[in-house]
């Protein structure tokens, strides 16, 4: 199958029965992904399929076939970070750091369709991406902060 | 996870000649990955209808609106079509957490998921009574019917069967027939059977809600205002000539194996004006029947409730 992980178009050959984000992080060294449950619950393994957010615990890999894909490792331009991690950096908004890429995923497509969300907005978004240090007054802190900001969008959606 | 294959029909006819013994449909796979997962289904081969064009799409046929089997909850909720008409439907869709799960799950995989009963995940059967009466059953059925104490996990299909809608499902055989919702969920009465009027080699192709709209809407009751799975849900629709109704329906979730129809409520609001008043005695007869568990009585209330609140928020009263 060919799939374009963050802007680059690679030929995989994968059993089908593999979830895409074994093959993320087993194939292609992208473990900025994370496994957290395996069952759709946590929202630790977010990454971007065609802009959305889904759980790639639950995607089959070949479901990706001829999409595009982001991951955490996509975001960032060179050595400049997408403006909503370095939102999240300067918030400080990480303890263990375990649920960020998936909280950094899910906010960079909320702010693609609502700019400015507001409080409410933001927890109905990021409703499902726990945070096991219950960390979420500085995530929330880093979201809003993020939507402050307005230079870089998503280097590779489509 | 057994080791299975993997096919990629584009129509719908290619499919249904792939669905043959041990083969199952994959649409957003969000609930048929944890069964994998979890070795409670353990197919052969998965067919993905995802790539079936004519499966896709919500339109206006004849008196009907048209919802495509794989619009995902996220399509469904955004709407204008179903905005428009059906808040009800957009209430049941939004309470499906979390937004990853709306952008993968589908319609029809709302209405063909598995029961989230914890024996029935855990390897030890849909419809062990003795587990479920002697054991934990805080979010069993208070409206079991024989053996069948699970719930069934549909949001949408509480909501469509308050609308009327019909189920349109294709055969091996080339045949399609329409079921309506109220008879596609269905309590088994032997281990195996499952809890849906669809077998294995048929596939449901589009969903027909019938317009003219009515004053419709979904109230649901869940643990936390964060990822949860809903404890009892209410979906309402009216017909109102004035204030007054001439004809209700009401519909319970989660409570039972299949939705459940509130006949005696129903009855009750015809010629009425929905108030505070007449909606609390319609959710009082809407549980009049419930038979709850040993750990399950608070869902009467919570029924009771959403009952209610749905009918105020489909009749537009501000609730007191």
């Amino acid at each position: 199958m060919t799939v374009t992980i963050n802007g680059k178009a690679h030929q995989l050959s994968t059993a089908p029965d593999r979830p895409l984000l074994d093959v993320l992080r087993e194939d292609l060294g992208l473990t900025g992904t994370k496994y957290g449950c395996g069952e759709g619950q946590c929202r630790a393994c977010t990454v971007l399929l065609n802009g959305k957010p889904v759980t790639s615990c639950l995607t089959p890999a070949r479901l990706a076939d001829g999409k595009s894909i982001t991951t955490i490792e996509g975001l960032a331009t060179g050595d400049r970070l997408h403006r909503v991690q370095q939102a999240f950096l300067d918030a400080e908004a990480m303890q263990c750091g375990y649920c960020v890429p998936g909280m950094i995923l899910r906010t960079v497509s909320l702010l693609e369709v609502t700019p400015h969300p507001t409080d409410a907005q933001i927890v109905e978004a990021l409703d499902g991406n726990l945070c096991r240090c219950c960390g979420y007054v500085r995530i929330l802190a880093a979201v809003r902060r993020a939507a402050q900001t307005t230079d870089g969008g998503l280097p590779h959606a489509e | 996870m057994d080791n299975f294959e993997y096919a990629n029909p584009s129509t719908v006819k290619e499919a249904l000649s792939l669905l043959t013994a041990g083969a199952e449909v994959l649409a957003g796979g969000t609930d048929l990955l944890s069964l994998l997962k979890d070795e409670v289904h353990k197919p052969k081969r998965l067919v993905n209808i995802k790539n079936i064009k004519a499966l896709g799409g919500i339109s206006k046929a004849g008196n009907n609106i048209r919802i495509g089997a794989t619009v995902t909850l996220d399509e469904l909720a955004s709407s204008q079509l179903i905005r428009a008409a059906y808040p009800s439907l957009v209430q049941a869709a939004l309470g499906i957490t979390s937004p990853q799960i709306r952008n993968m799950g589908t319609v029809a995989g709302d209405l063909c998921q598995r029961p989230r009963c914890w024996y029935f995940r855990s390897g030890n059967g849909l419809l062990n009574k003795s587990l479920v009466e002697n054991g934990e059953n805080k979010y069993h059925a208070i409206f079991g019917t024989g053996s069948a104490q699970f719930v069934s996990a549909s949001s949408l299909g509480p909501a469509l069967m308050a609308l009327g809608a019909t189920v349109k499902i294709a055969g091996a055989d080339g045949k399609t027939k329409d079921v309506p919702v109220a008879q596609f969920f269905k309590a088994p009465s032997a281990e195996g059977e499952r809890e849906i009027a669809l077998a294995a080699n048929e596939i449901v192709t589009d969903i027909l809600v019938p317009a003219p709209a009515t004053k419709n809407a979904t109230y649901e009751v869940r643990h936390k205002q964060a990822l949860d799975w809903p404890l009892a849900t209410a979906s309402v629709a009216l017909r109102m000539s004035g204030t007054k109704v001439t004809s209700a329906s009401i519909t319970l979730g989660h409570v039972g194996p299949t939705p459940v129809r509130a006949t005696e409520a129903e009855k009750m609001l015809v010629g009425q004006t929905i108030t505070a008043d007449s909606a609390e005695k319609a959710g009082a007869a809407a549980v009049a029947g419930a038979k709850p568990l040993s750990q399950n009585a608070y869902k009467v209330q919570l029924a009771k409730v959403a009952v209610k609140r749905a009918l105020l928020t489909a009749a537009g009263v501000k609730a007191v």
